[in-house]
């Protein structure tokens, strides 16, 4: 038993390769609950975030400067009355948050966190994570029609022709950076997410630079699509608040509303991590062609701990700004542990073995975090764009261009 | 009547002789929407029917009354001076200029003149007003369509001005900072060097909010183009204000048939010329930095003096009629007084501009899409409780 | 690596895809029926996954599933279902249905009975990782030629389509 559990940590495969079972829930455990933690961060940075942008302060009152705001929130919703309207169709109306949660944290099987990190390497990896991803229009539709009720209705029509749309000119830029796995002398290219990054560590660059400004705009395009996928401002039309009142959820309230919460997250950074593996060199660390060698691998594995130590550096400049009144003294502690938290992960991340194993995940999640953080930023930034303009967006311009870009590709290709 | 509307509002619309979807092609629903009352982009109660066709407004039927109060009922019992402060409540987010044009229609019913200084605080703070109207305006338009950054942004500064307005008179939104006569209270101290301030203060904070909205792509395709309604339609509806203006009619009260003290200053009446959502964004943004001018030229030359005209302690206007109106931030604000001889008004009609200009919706939006809906309401700039009054 | 309880995911994937089929026609809601669709592809996706033909069942999951069926359901939510509902749901056609049936399930009968020793060259070999490439091969290479009449066949439908609804504009 001892050796069948131990028997992975000397393979170098993932454990859904290595058939190793025990292995492989672990994983799925880690990664699951990871997202979920992950949601609920982003949640918490996003209002905070979002309040920095519009000089306000965001939540400041549940726990210190808000941090346990999600954890109330879960709270809230959790014990929220769950109203089914009357008129719904209670079968599909209890369905849909389902499908949607269930298409976002499915993903996640094929996430490559590192050359090791991941669930499991599927060979038509890139293929299952579009595939799946493109089953949450279905819970879309079908919390619209269920509520029986207009407004969703209109949401529910939006977001699928949106979604069906937009994953037209995804896919194709997805393909052209497929192509360019295609690019060693074996001429086969892979469809396997960690293959697709492990192509790019051959070719000594990442795909964004690859022919350039190619890549370029292929990540442009897909960057500008994963944004309408996931119904996000500026192209957040299903569920426009001043038109629609909510879009699709309009009749959901409580937890099930909070389904469809944490699989909007979720499946945010799930495209955020498509993006990642595909244009910006998945778990690779910055600048491996320039700064090599034995040292600069040496800083950039001390980067992770260093950063935790940072971060808890922060936290303690807030506990010395705190008002020393004993109304204050539980955030003040709160605040104080937070930091010693982040501190003592800083400090664990700076043991060697810990460091090797953990610092692919860290680049990877760092630049999945820069995306999330772009999403925020387009949401304080622009306006909400118009049905039809966002057609003629979708059709017109991002296809046309990425056919382009496709066809442009396959000739670099041929040609060099 | 009511009651029959919100159980089928379809028989409602049914009624009006709307466009029809082609019945050639595939036999699709039409879509009976109730916009509101409650509704986050409706700018209050009010409730628009809107028969669709997918995304595609055929017709739309507007259902006011829900903010009604019986303000010009009121008004036949009180006295002149007790009805000044409800005024103040039609347009809240304006209550200075609705204040002006009372005091002055009843001071032109009595052939009492306020003296130059009341005048010249009554511009300064009518101006401020408009600002802060404007403001409001450009932050809810701007949340309507999607941008939800300016809206704190001109908060932000609108609160600059509510400061000067409580400093002033102790009230914020419905100052009731004027009197018939003139102004009650004399400027506190510190008011001018408050008032200068501010006009610095300013200019940078709208280029700001035009660095936001004015060049963005997304903005100018979502208003450009979006609305359209041109002059002689305008005229025709009556519309008055920065909408009028935007269509390219070049008509301002302020200009046009001075009052208060605004011929003495030197200002531009900016004019659009498409009539569209964007020009009405541009002439209000103008209209902000042609405020602060005049704001600037009154406090430089504010005159010495009394503020207060000599009025009788009980206002008890000779029998006779009187039409008086402004330009409130919003358009045309008419005062209709009729007087019996009493300390009590006969009747008192309230021309509001947001209630005339609301009557354009229908032709604004016929034939586009449900998101334009929303952004000509906001463009309109209406505000509910000055249309049901 | 080896494939585990084959047999029972055999079964249990036919099994839903019947199910779901036997659901698609009873229903009398076309949305219930549409989601029902929706299952046994997703079934069928699954039993391509057991061919050792992931490509096939990534696309089945993406075109079919998350493209054509949200294209059907989004139909569907548009056409008044109280005035469906209402309609007979079977036609009076049993004698033609009938045959139909007998004629197909006899078909698939007999390739069930003498498949194995009518096309002995042409019983699949799994190949397990190399299974996209070689589609891609087939697909550009060897059909060529058809492959490319059935694009141009859909480029005709894609004109039709755009003509019929150029009249509404």
């Amino acid at each position: 038993m001892l050796d069948y559990i131990t028997s992975y940590l000397s393979s170098n495969t993932t454990p859904g390769q290595a058939g190793n079972v025990f292995w492989a829930l672990v994983y799925i455990m880690v990664v699951f609950g990871g997202v979920s933690v992950a949601v609920m961060a982003m949640n918490w940075l996003e209002r905070k975030a979002l309040a920095h942008f519009q000089i306000r302060l965001g939540p400041m009152r549940v726990g210190p400067h808000g941090l346990l705001q999600p954890i109330a929130d879960a709270i809230k919703l959790l014990t929220k009355e769950d109203i089914v309207p009357s008129e719904a169709d209670k079968f599909v109306f209890w369905l849909a948050p389902l499908i949607i949660l269930c298409a976002s944290f499915t993903v996640y099987i094929v996430v490559p966190f590192g050359p090791t990190h991941a669930i499991t390497d599927l060979n038509i990896g890139i293929l299952f994570m579009l595939g799946v991803s493109s089953l949450s229009v279905l819970g879309v539709v079908m919390a619209g029609w269920a509520s029986n009720s207009h407004y969703p209705l209109i949401g529910a029509l939006r977001s699928s022709a949106q979604m069906i749309s937009y994953e037209v000119a995804m896919g194709l830029a997805v393909v052209s950076a497929i192509l360019m796995t295609s690019l060693n002398a074996t001429g086969t290219g892979t469809l396997s997410m960690i293959g697709i990054v492990q192509a790019q560590q051959s070719q000594q660059m990442w795909f964004l630079f690859k022919f350039f400004p190619l890549g370029f705009i292929a990540f442009g395009i897909f960057a500008i699509a994963m944004v309408a996928e996931t119904n996000r401002a500026p192209f957040d039309l299903p569920e426009a608040e001043s038109e629609l009142t909510a879009g699709f959820h309009t009749e959901y309230s409580g937890l099930r509303w909070s389904l469809f919460m944490l699989g909007e997250y979720a499946a945010m950074i799930a495209v955020s991590s498509i993006a990642v593996t595909l244009w910006v060199g998945g778990w690779m660390r910055p600048f491996p062609n320039w700064l090599t060698g034995e040292t600069w691998d040496l800083v950039f594995s001390l980067i992770p701990g260093f950063l935790f130590l940072g971060l808890a550096f922060i936290a303690f400049i807030g506990v010395a700004r705190m008002p020393k009144h004993p109304y204050f003294r539980v955030q003040t502690i709160g605040l104080a542990g937070f930091g010693a938290v982040l501190g003592l992960i800083g400090l664990v991340l700076f043991a060697p073995p810990v460091r090797d194993r953990i610092q692919d995940i860290f680049w990877f999640c760092a630049k999945v975090a820069v995306f999330m953080y772009l999403y925020i930023w387009y949401r304080a930034t622009f306006p909400r764009y118009r049905f039809d303009q966002l057609m003629r967006v979708g059709w017109k311009v991002l296809l046309p261009v990425s056919i382009g870009v496709l066809i442009l590709t396959a000739i670099m290709g041929v040609l060099f | 009547m009511g009651d029959q509307i919100t159980k089928d509002p379809a028989s409602f619309i049914s009624h009006l002789e709307l466009d029809q979807p082609d019945k050639t092609f595939l036999d699709s629903n039409e879509l009976i929407i109730n916009m509101g009352p409650q509704h986050p982009a409706t700018h209050g109660v009010l409730r628009v029917i809107l028969k669709l066709d997918g995304e595609k407004v055929l017709g739309t039927e507007c259902v006011i009354g829900y903010l009604h109060r019986g303000v010009e009922k009121i008004a036949e019992h009180r006295t002149y001076t007790m009805f000044n402060p409800y005024v103040d409540r039609m347009d809240y987010v304006a209550a200075v200029s609705n204040g002006l044009g009372y005091c002055e229609a009843v001071e032109k019913l009595m052939n009492v003149q306020a003296p130059p200084r009341a005048n010249y605080i009554r511009v300064i703070l009518t101006e401020l007003n408009r600002l802060a109207s404007h403001q409001l305006w450009l932050g809810t338009h701007a949340l309507d369509i999607g941008a939800m950054t300016p809206l704190f942004y001109t908060f932000r500064d609108r609160e600059e001005i509510l400061k000067i307005f409580e400093k002033y008179c102790g009230a914020r939104l419905t100052t009731h900072a004027f009197r018939i006569g003139g102004c009650l209270y004399e400027t506190y101290d510190g008011f001018e060097q408050d008032v200068k301030k501010f006009i610095d203060f300013l200019p940078p904070k709208i280029d700001e909010y035009e660095e936001l909205l004015t060049t963005n792509r997304i903005w100018v395709e979502r208003t450009k183009g979006v609305g359209k309604i041109t002059a002689a339609d305008c005229v025709a509806l009556g519309v008055t204000g920065p909408v009028l203006r935007a269509s390219g009619v070049k008509w301002d009260l302020r200009k046009a048939q001075p009052y208060a003290a605004y011929s003495e200053f030197d200002f531009d009446i900016p004019i659009g010329q498409s009539g569209d959502t964007y020009d009405r964004y541009l002439v209000r943004m103008e209209e902000m930095r042609q405020s602060l001018r005049i704001i600037r030229q009154a406090v430089e030359r504010i005159p010495e003096g009394p503020i207060m005209a000599k009025v009788p302690k009980v206002i008890k206007p000779a029998v006779g009629e009187i039409y008086h109106s402004i330009e409130a931030p919003k358009g045309e604000l008419g005062y209709f007084i009729v007087s019996d001889g009493s300390t009590q008004p006969y009747r008192i009609r309230v021309r509001p501009p947001s209630f005339v200009n609301l009557q354009a919706l229908d032709l604004m939006v016929r034939g586009q899409l449900v998101a334009d809906v929303i952004a000509v309401i906001g463009t309109l700039d209406i505000v509910l409780g000055e249309v049901d009054r | 690596m080896q494939p585990v309880a084959t047999t029972f995911f055999f079964y249990f994937l036919s099994g839903i895809t019947v199910l779901s089929g036997i659901l698609v026609i009873t229903r009398n809601n076309a949305v219930h029926s549409a989601l029902a669709l929706i299952l046994g592809l997703l079934a069928q996706a699954g039993l391509y996954l057991m061919l050792y033909a992931p490509f096939v069942a990534g696309v089945q999951i993406i075109l079919y599933a998350g493209g054509i069926m949200v294209l059907f359901l989004f139909v569907i939510m548009l056409v008044n279902l109280e005035r469906a509902q209402k309609e007979e749901q079977f036609n009076k056609q049993w004698l033609v249905g009938l045959l139909a049936a007998v004629a197909l399930g006899g078909l698939l009968f007999a390739v069930y009975v003498k498949g194995g020793t009518l096309f002995t060259e042409h019983i699949a070999q799994p190949v397990e990782n190399s299974n996209t490439q070689q589609i891609g091969v087939m697909l550009y290479g060897n059909y060529m030629f058809a492959f490319e009449i059935a694009s141009l066949l859909l480029l005709v439908a894609i004109i039709g389509a755009v003509v019929m609804a150029k009249k509404r504009i």
